[in-house]
C-alpha cells in the first residue's frame, strides 16, 4: 500500500493535496485496493458546491458502488473527466486520478498526516 | 458464526480476499482482480471453490417417484452419471430452489443446492418425502471444486485418464480419479464456458486444489473468486436463487419452462403453475445511458412503474453494463426503451435478448 508523504488524507480514505489556492482530490491506494477493479465514475460538474463531510462522487466496482466525500467545502474549480472514459486509471495509479480541484475553500475537515493516516488505515484492518 | 471451507487456508495464502457468504467464509476475489479473473474464465480457464454448495442424497425403492413429485423436471429415462437441472416449487407455485439432480444407479440420486437454501432445501425433502426414501444430507463430507473455461478440459487431460472425462455435458463419471485422487467428475459449471465440477471429499480438498493449479500453469489458470463467479453467471445470463427467483416467483416467470414439465401427472406446485400462467417475465437490459444498474432497483416504461431489476453488473467480457429485471409480462419487448432508478438518478436501458454471452462451440 502506497502512502505519499506529501499528501494529507481523511478517514473516508481520499487523499488531498493543496494546490495554491485550490484543493486536489482523490481516492487513496488503500480505498482503490478495498473497492477492486472500477468500472465507473459518477463526477459533479464545474460550479457545484461540495461540503466537508458529504459525498460529491461514486465510483461502482464489478462489485458494489461506493461513495467518495469531499474532506473540504468549497466550490468544484476542475473536473478530470478522464476518469469517465478511464476509471480503471484510479486503480492503477491512484495519486495521479484526481477527482475535483475545489476552490473558494471555506472549510477543511481535520486532515491525516501520511504517518496518522498509516496508522488509521492499520486500526481499520484489525 | 461462518464456516469454513476445506480450502480456507488455501484461500488465504493465494491472497483471496475473504467475505462471509452464505454462511461460509469464501474469496470474493484474489490479487488478480475480478476483472481479469473474470477473463482467464473466458478465454483460459479459472478454479473455484464452491464447497459450500449442498448435497443430498435420495435412495430408496420409492426415490425416483420423491423427485418425480417434488421436482418440476422429469427423470423419466436418464442413465447412470446423467444429470438434470431442476426447479423444486411450493404448493403456490413460488420457487424453493433450483438445483441438479444425479443419477447414480437405480433409485440412487444425488442432488446439488444452492448454499444459502441447503437446511430449508433439506427441512422441505423431509417434510414431503413418501414411501420408502431416504434423504441424506452429505454436505460436510464433499468439497466442491468449478474448472471453467476453454482450457479446462485439456488440464483436467493432463490428470486423468480419458475415461473419467464425460463426453457429453450433464454427465458425470461417479467413482473417478483425478491426480490419483478419487472424484466424482460432472461436466457442469455456472460460468457458460465448457468445464468440469469435481466433488470429492474434504480431506483431499486442498491436494486437488494445488495439483489443478500446477498442472494448469501454463494453460493461464487462476484462483477465482465469487466476484467473478456472479458477473461469469450474468454475463451468461444464469438466474440465481434470491434474485431471479424465490419463494413467490413461479419458474415459469424466471424462464426455466424448460425444465417444468407440465405434461407430468403432477408434481407439487403444477396446479398453481398452470393457474398463474405467466403474469411477469425476466428480460435483459443494457445500460444506454451512463452508469451501472444493481439488483432491486425500480424499473418504468414512460413514467409507469413496469416491475424491478434483480441482478445487475458490469459484465468484464462483453464490455456492458448489463441487468436482469424481473417485469409485467405484457409491459415489454426486446427494442423497448426503458428507464432504471438508480438511486434516485433515472438511467436509460434497453430490453436485449437473453443471454448476453454465448460460447461459439
Amino acid at each position: 500500500m502506497e502512502i505519499r508523504a506529501e499528501l494529507k488524507y481523511s478517514k473516508s480514505h481520499e487523499w488531498v493535496k493543496e494546490d495554491g489556492d485550490v484543493m486536489v482530490i482523490g481516492l487513496t491506494d488503500y480505498a482503490q485496493s478495498e473497492l477492486g477493479d472500477l468500472v465507473f465514475v459518477n463526477l459533479p460538474e464545474e460550479g457545484d458546491e461540495v461540503t466537508a463531510g458529504e459525498s460529491f462522487s461514486d465510483v461502482e466496482s464489478v462489485k458494489a458502488v461506493s461513495d467518495v466525500y469531499s474532506p473540504v467545502t468549497g466550490v468544484v474549480a476542475e473536473v478530470n473527466e478522464d476518469l469517465m472514459d478511464a476509471p480503471e486509471s484510479i486503480n492503477e495509479s491512484p495519486y495521479d486520478a484526481w477527482f475535483i480541484k475545489v476552490s473558494d475553500v471555506s472549510e477543511t475537515e481535520e486532515l491525516l498526516t501520511a504517518e496518522e493516516y498509516e496508522a488509521f488505515v492499520e486500526s481499520e484492518q484489525e | 458464526m461462518e464456516k469454513k471451507t476445506p480450502l480456507y487456508d488455501a484461500h488465504v495464502k493465494a491472497g483471496g480476499k475473504i467475505v462471509p457468504f452464505a454462511g461460509y467464509l469464501l474469496p470474493v476475489q484474489y490479487g488478480t482482480g475480478v476483472i481479469k479473473e473474470h477473463m482467464a474464465v473466458r478465454t483460459q480457464a479459472g478454479l473455484f471453490d464452491v464447497s459450500h454448495m449442498g448435497e443430498v442424497l435420495c435412495q430408496g425403492k420409492d426415490a425416483f417417484d420423491n423427485l418425480q413429485m417434488m421436482m418440476t423436471n422429469d427423470f423419466t429415462g436418464m442413465v447412470d452419471g446423467q444429470a438434470r437441472y431442476s426447479p423444486m416449487c411450493n404448493e403456490n407455485g413460488g420457487t424453493v430452489d433450483d438445483l441438479i439432480v444425479y443419477k447414480r444407479g437405480e433409485n440412487d440420486y444425488l442432488i446439488v443446492v444452492n448454499a444459502a437454501n441447503k437446511d430449508k432445501d433439506y427441512q422441505w425433502m423431509l417434510d414431503h418425502q413418501f414411501g420408502e426414501v431416504e434423504f441424506t444430507d452429505v454436505s460436510d463430507e464433499y468439497a466442491q471444486l468449478a474448472l471453467q473455461g476453454p482450457e479446462a478440459i485439456g488440464i483436467l487431460r493432463k490428470m486423468t485418464d480419458e475415461s473419467n472425462i464425460p463426453a457429453k455435458n450433464y454427465h458425470a463419471v461417479f467413482g473417478a480419479e483425478v491426480a490419483g485422487i478419487p472424484c466424482i467428475v460432472s461436466r457442469t459449471g455456472y460460468t457458460g464456458e465448457d468445464g468440469v465440477e469435481l466433488y470429492l471429499a474434504s480431506d483431499k480438498a486442498e491436494e486437488m486444489w494445488d495439483a489443478l493449479l500446477a498442472n494448469g500453469e501454463e494453460e493461464g489458470l487462476i484462483p477465482c473468486g465469487l466476484g467473478a463467479r456472479d458477473t461469469l453467471r450474468m454475463e451468461a445470463a444464469m438466474p440465481l436463487y434470491g434474485h431471479e427467483m424465490n419463494d413467490e416467483v413461479s419458474p415459469l416467470e424466471t424462464g426455466l419452462g424448460f425444465a417444468v414439465k407440465l405434461k407430468k401427472d403432477d408434481f407439487i406446485g403444477k396446479a398453481a403453475i398452470e393457474e398463474k400462467g405467466k403474469k411477469i417475465k425476466r428480460v435483459g437490459l443494457q445500460v444506454t445511458g451512463r452508469g451501472i444498474i444493481r439488483e432491486e432497483m425500480p424499473v418504468s416504461k414512460d413514467g409507469v412503474s413496469i416491475g424491478q431489476t434483480t441482478s445487475g453488473t458490469h459484465c468484464p467480457f462483453i464490455g456492458k453494463a448489463v441487468g436482469m429485471a424481473l417485469v409485467d409480462a405484457e409491459s415489454c419487448e426486446v427494442g423497448d426503451k426503458l428507464q432504471v432508478e438508480v438511486r434516485g438518478r433515472s438511467v436509460e436501458v434497453e430490453v436485449i435478448p437473453l443471454p448476453f454471452y454465448k460460447r461459439e462451440k
